[in-house]
């Protein structure tokens, strides 16, 4: 810490006295001043939420006129009618169920594979011992530094080696194997006591039942983070489904699919917000589930920095 | 280390948990060696030949990384994608610093507001990407209000060299933001409330607290987000393919999509390897030079 900054200098003895009624909450007297302040602030917040959130308002009014609407001037929320039927017409339009599907299915076996390897892989690295470990998890650590856009063009070929071009197991599994899991495992596993684990391990227990019955019965919101941002990052995924996909009918994530719907549709863009809309419906609803959760994620998984 | 200083009677139970954690870690370990080790062995083998997606691979030495240059699209898509950090890293941090701050415990509605702000950070970025184009029409939205309420009529954002570029990083900006803002926001409600104390009995208040006292207090949280958000902004990809195309002309085209194109439009993944190499490149060299500088800037307490 710098010594310039106003942190390191004590606290003048006769000051502390003055504060003491507010210690408790570190609220400032609310004074006229303050107050005023204070409503500005929400102010500015609020607006500036407002127009943050104006994109998507205007979005899911847009899927709801006819499409003759859509660049009516001067520019309305509502159409000359409130048509649902848009979000029917969606699925009549394209295969957008096997989309949801596939993702769906992408998301979740790839989130499956991601918790098994890490969870077993941040065992073994944190909590076992063995020779060459750590320079071993040093390599683990070294590949995060290799963009996924250097990795997907060997990749292709290694699929077409494995004969994987355009089928699920190429959705899955190329990107399931990310060092990032493992070290979040590891962390979080080293935290846990080892006086724990000795115990059990005295009583005859082997690693895997101390494993199973011990360490991860303690790690499930550890378990719980890696695993909503591994389900995140699938069904959001794009460069690597749009390379490997061939038949986007049968094998199209959502936003594959979303991308080749609106090249399908054209002009339609009353269908094309409709769309749009119904494939930020599941991740709102996981984002408002666990909302209390994001913050205490990112900073456990020390993406706060510290 | 700790296997050699073990007790002698250890010894035996040492060999069986190393093979245990081989049996533990072997599905990472096999993984990893399938799906990164040999990729980047691959790809550097691939960036000397001529390799097409399908027939003949011929050795070419580093007749790729020449090609590089000559090629039309390759230089102006390394500028774009440069030109597009320069703009989207500071306006990204420093609005997602200032919500984070707005967002403070004082703030009604916190909850639903970082909801909100984090809505667009989860949604598929092809549904974001296509509410914004429909927004930036000619007769979209932002155009439409102009005309309406001042009689201006604004340029065609998506169909103008300069704007186009300019829309890219405001769609990127408002879809990025809520991730910093929630790492920020962690990092503030990590403060000890003991420091921020003191420095108010000393007098601080408003703007200088935040400035003196609580951005050099999560300086390691700013920086981790600026090395974070520069990377993938040096990968930059959906937006400008969804958006514009990479137009008008290749005036929005970043190095990500070259490397696409290269490799899956024009079948020439050797090219497009090279291409990818010297991406990745690029990311080490702004990556070191950010660790080089950041003794200026970052406070750690320990």
């Amino acid at each position: 810490m710098s010594t310039d900054t106003v942190i390191d200098r004590p606290a003048p003895l006769d000051a502390t006295e003055h504060v003491e009624p507010e210690r408790r909450t570190g609220r400032e007297p609310a004074t006229r001043g303050s107050r005023v302040r204070t409503a500005i602030g929400h102010v500015v917040i609020y607006l500036a939420a407002a127009v943050f959130m104006l994109p998507l308002v205007y979005a899911f009014f847009s899927a709801l006129k006819p499409n003759g609407d859509m660049f009516a001037m001067p520019p309305s929320l509502f159409g000359s009618e409130i048509r649902w039927s848009n979000f029917a017409e969606v699925f009549a339009y394209g295969p957008f169920w096997t989309y949801i599907f596939n993702s769906l299915f992408v998301a979740v076996a790839g989130t499956a594979v991601v918790l098994v390897v890490s969870a077993t892989a941040g065992y073994a690295f944190g909590r076992l011992r063995w020779k060459g470990r750590d320079a071993v998890f040093v390599l683990f650590l070294a590949t995060l530094m290799v963009p996924a856009e250097v990795l997907v063009i060997p990749m292709f070929q290694v699929m077409q080696w494995f004969g994987w071009v355009d089928t699920f197991q190429a959705l899955i599994f190329p990107f399931a194997f990310t060092a990032f899991g493992t070290f979040l495992m590891r962390q979080f596993f080293r935290g846990i006591p080892f006086e724990l684990e000795e115990a059990a391990r005295v009583d005859g227990a082997g690693p895997i039942r101390s494993f199973l019955q011990i360490i991860l019965p303690l790690s499930t919101s550890a378990i719980a983070v890696l695993a909503v941002f591994t389900f995140l990052s699938f069904w959001n995924s794009y460069l690597w489904p749009l390379i490997v996909t061939v038949d986007y009918a049968a094998h199209g994530t959502l936003p594959v699919g979303l991308a080749s719907f609106s090249g399908l549709t054209g002009t339609r863009w009353d269908l094309q917000m409709a769309a749009s809309i119904i494939s930020m419906i599941p991740t709102t609803i996981l984002v408002i589930a666990l909302q209390k959760h994001l913050v205490k994620g990112i900073a456990m998984a020390g993406l706060g920095g510290r | 280390m700790t296997i050699t200083t073990a007790p002698r009677r250890r010894r035996s139970f040492a060999k069986d948990e190393a093979r245990q954690a081989l049996g533990f870690a072997s599905p990472a370990l096999v993984g990893l060696a399938l799906f990164t080790i040999v990729p980047v062995v691959l790809s550097i083998v691939m960036s000397f030949f001529d390799w097409p997606t399908f027939g003949e691979r011929t050795f070419n030495g580093g007749a790729n990384y020449a090609r590089l240059f000559e090629d039309p699209n390759f230089l102006p898509a390394l500028r774009n994608t440069l030109v597009f950090t320069v703009l989207y890293v500071p306006v990204s941090i420093a609005l997602s610093l200032a919500l984070a701050l707005g967002l403070g415990p004082r703030i009604r509605g916190r909850g639903a507001l970082r909801v909100l702000f984090f809505i667009p950070v989860v949604t598929p970025m092809v549904a974001n990407v296509l509410v914004w184009k429909m927004l930036l029409q000619p007769q979209g939205l932002f155009n439409g209000l102009a005309q309406t309420w001042f009689g201006a009529e604004l340029p065609n954002f998506l169909a103008d060299r300069q704007w186009a570029m300019i829309m890219v990083v405001v769609m990127s900006v408002w879809q990025g933001l809520g991730y910093n803002m929630l790492i920020f926001s962690a990092a503030l409600e990590q403060l000890p409330e003991s420091v921020v104390e003191a420095a108010r009995i000393d007098g601080a208040r408003g703007l200088r607290m935040i400035w003196s006292v609580m951005i050099p207090m999560i300086s390691p949280a700013i920086f981790f987000a600026t090395i974070m958000t520069m990377i993938t902004s040096l990968q930059v990809f959906v937006q400008p393919q969804m958006l514009t195309g990479g137009g008008p002309g290749n005036a929005t085209m970043p190095l990500v999509m070259w490397i696409y194109n290269q490799g899956f439009k024009f079948q020439d993944l050797g090219l497009a390897a090279a291409g990818a190499w010297i991406l990745f490149a690029l990311i080490i060299i702004i990556t070191a030079l950010q660790f080089g500088a950041q003794k200026k800037w970052v406070h750690y307490e320990h």
